[in-house]
């Protein structure tokens, strides 16, 4: 659809279509981490197991619009079988990729708030960044990777 | 709501009617502008920043101080604004007439207020589940400070109040707050009934008027409220201006609620004496402009007359369900109830199981404004088994294309997402 294919890449709408690592797990011993949008009532909920250092499994559920969606599926192919560490330098890659910068006071952009590892490769997940010309829907985008990040908190504190 | 008008209501002449609304003028990504979330706010009528520019530029004071001219005139328009509201709402009183930012502000004060002064722990009052955050979370608020206890009316599984149970929901309840209109499904609440039963059970009775004033006449003695709130912005006034009514003899028994300058008649280093209704509830200086836009759009919508307000809203409602329900079928759901006489010009729809975000986003490209969200109604949604809806909401400036244009943009999204 014109003025849309950013935002609505053909990738994005088969992850839409066909959710991957859609589910649940036993928790515990896995994690579960909900995570919400305030704003639009979308809810993604996050499973993860953590064995050694990795994470040995993940499932997502929840429900929301197409981009908060699939951008969960995607997040959970890409974390998958990955070392803890290395999930976390992808959600700050990713989080990089979606962040609008924020400006200062007399509205020149605030220098990058989050440290980006420059080695690490987003893939598939960089059809994502057209959702950057929506702003709105950075928070859709953004929404699963937050949860996740939570649920990683949790899975090394415990 | 009044029953819809008889054969000599006039028909409102929208052709004409958006000639005084300039920002339908707009175009976006090359199509005019489609507004359909007037729910959310409406437009305002060339009528209404008129006044307060003319206002601005030849009157501007302080109200309730100054002696010179300009002062004495922008009292005079304030209060005048007030007996305004008075008489559109039918008010016995300016004293009942409070001014304040918005319904939320409206509600706030009569939780804080008489809510504290008459609520102690183990006091219950009933709400319903249709009721917007602004008239569920203050009394939340009360809950925790307080210990009250919160009752809620349910629903039928056509988006109706269930009052079945009401008689013994209502029993011992200190209040009773109800939506006239649900601004998610555009359900219009048999307010009177409900007031009567809790006026038998005494209690005091709360109506958010917000999605019922804008759209058919409102009499508050007729509805038996005993506080009534609605607010500017959607209906066709500014946005910062809100009216709060209640009895003047209710409001002379409470407390202020914000305490500052202009509430007061006197104060000393160890007290104070509040000033007379209504000033004792508009602590600071008011919204001055925006209470002459209220009335200015009160003026307007005078004009066009609230029966042909409501008249052609349930046109317009009727030829919406009729129009996407033949267009869409089975792939189409209507929230709430499907008869024209029972809802508000507010609709709310799942299409196709498409989520209401990437709905809203596709009708864009349109130039469709339709509101997607959970519309402060989470609630509602749980009881409706949804995260979030779309919604579609007509007022005056509306007409049958836009309904067409709402229904051609559903099949672009059809088209995008399967």
């Amino acid at each position: 659809m014109p003025g849309l294919e950013d935002l609505y890449r053909e990738i994005i709408l088969d992850h839409y279509r066909n959710p991957r690592n859609r589910g649940e797990l036993e928790a515990p011993p896995a994690m579960r981490e909900e995570g919400f949008n305030p704003l639009c009532g979308d809810e993604v909920v996050v499973y993860l197991e953590v064995s050694e250092g990795r994470v040995s499994d993940v499932k997502i559920n929840g429900q929301g619009c197409s981009i908060s969606q699939s951008s969960a599926s995607m997040m959970s192919s890409a974390v998958k079988g990955k070392t803890v560490g290395e999930a976390r330098a992808l959600i700050r890659a990713f989080k990089g990729m979606m962040s609008i910068h924020e400006q200062r006071l007399d509205g020149t952009p605030e220098e990058d708030a989050v440290p980006v590892d420059d080695d690490v490769k987003l893939g598939d997940l960089e059809a994502l960044q057209g959702v950057v010309k929506f702003p709105v829907r950075i928070k859709c985008a953004t929404l699963s990777w937050n949860t996740l990040a939570g649920a990683l908190d949790r899975a090394e504190a415990s | 709501m009044t029953p819809v008008a008889g054969v000599d209501t006039p028909v409102l002449d929208v052709a004409r009617l958006k000639k005084d609304f300039p920002i339908l003028t707009r175009r976006i990504n090359g199509h005019p502008l489609v507004y359909l979330d007037s729910a959310a706010s409406s437009q305002r009528p060339v009528a209404v920043t008129d006044a307060m520019t003319h206002y601005y530029e030849t009157t501007h004071a302080n109200v309730h101080r100054g002696v010179y001219t300009i002062a004495e005139e922008a009292t005079a328009l304030y209060e005048g604004a007030r007996r305004r509201v008075a008489r559109w709402i039918g008010a016995t009183s300016v004293r009942e007439v409070l001014f304040t930012k918005n319904v939320t502000e409206g509600l706030n004060l009569v939780a804080q207020s008489w809510g504290r002064a008459n609520l102690a722990r183990g006091d219950a009052i009933l709400l319903t589940e249709m009721e917007h955050h602004a008239n569920i979370v203050p009394w939340l608020m009360l809950k925790e400070a307080l210990g009250i206890e919160i009752r809620y009316v349910g629903l039928t599984g056509d988006g109706r109040l269930d009052l079945s149970q009401l008689d013994r929901l209502v029993d011992g309840v200190k209040l009773v707050g109800v939506t006239a209109v649900s601004n998610v499904l555009g359900t219009i609440n048999p307010v009177r009934e409900i007031a009567d039963a809790a006026h038998a059970a005494g209690a005091v009775v709360v109506v958010d008027g917000t999605q019922l004033t804008p759209h058919a006449p409102t009499a508050v003695q007729d509805l038996g409220a005993d506080f009534y709130g609605f607010t500017g912005h959607k209906m066709l006034g500014p946005t910062g201006i809100g009216v709060m009514w209640g009895r003047e003899a209710l409001l002379a028994e409470m407390p202020p609620f914000l305490g500052g300058g202009d509430m007061i008649s006197d104060v000393r280093l160890d007290g104070f004496v509040p000033n007379e209704l209504p000033w004792k509830f508009e602590a600071g200086t008011p919204p001055i402009a925006e209470a002459i836009g209220l009335a200015a759009a009160i003026d307007y919508l005078e004009d066009l007359g609230m029966d042909s307000v409501r008249a052609h809203e349930r046109r317009i409602t009727a030829y919406a369900l009729d129009v996407l329900s033949r267009r869409y079928g089975a792939d189409l759901t209507i929230h709430g109830p499907l008869d024209p006489a029972s809802r508000s010009g507010t609709l709310s729809f799942a299409y196709r199981g498409i989520h209401p975000h990437d709905l809203s986003q596709v009708l864009d490209q349109r130039a469709v404004c339709v509101r997607a969200g959970h519309h402060c109604a989470k609630p509602l949604m749980r009881c409706l088994g949804v995260g979030a809806t779309a919604r579609a909401s007509w007022y005056v400036y509306n007409d049958e294309a836009d309904i067409d244009a709402l229904a051609d943009a559903l099949a672009d999204a059809s088209d995008l997402f399967f």
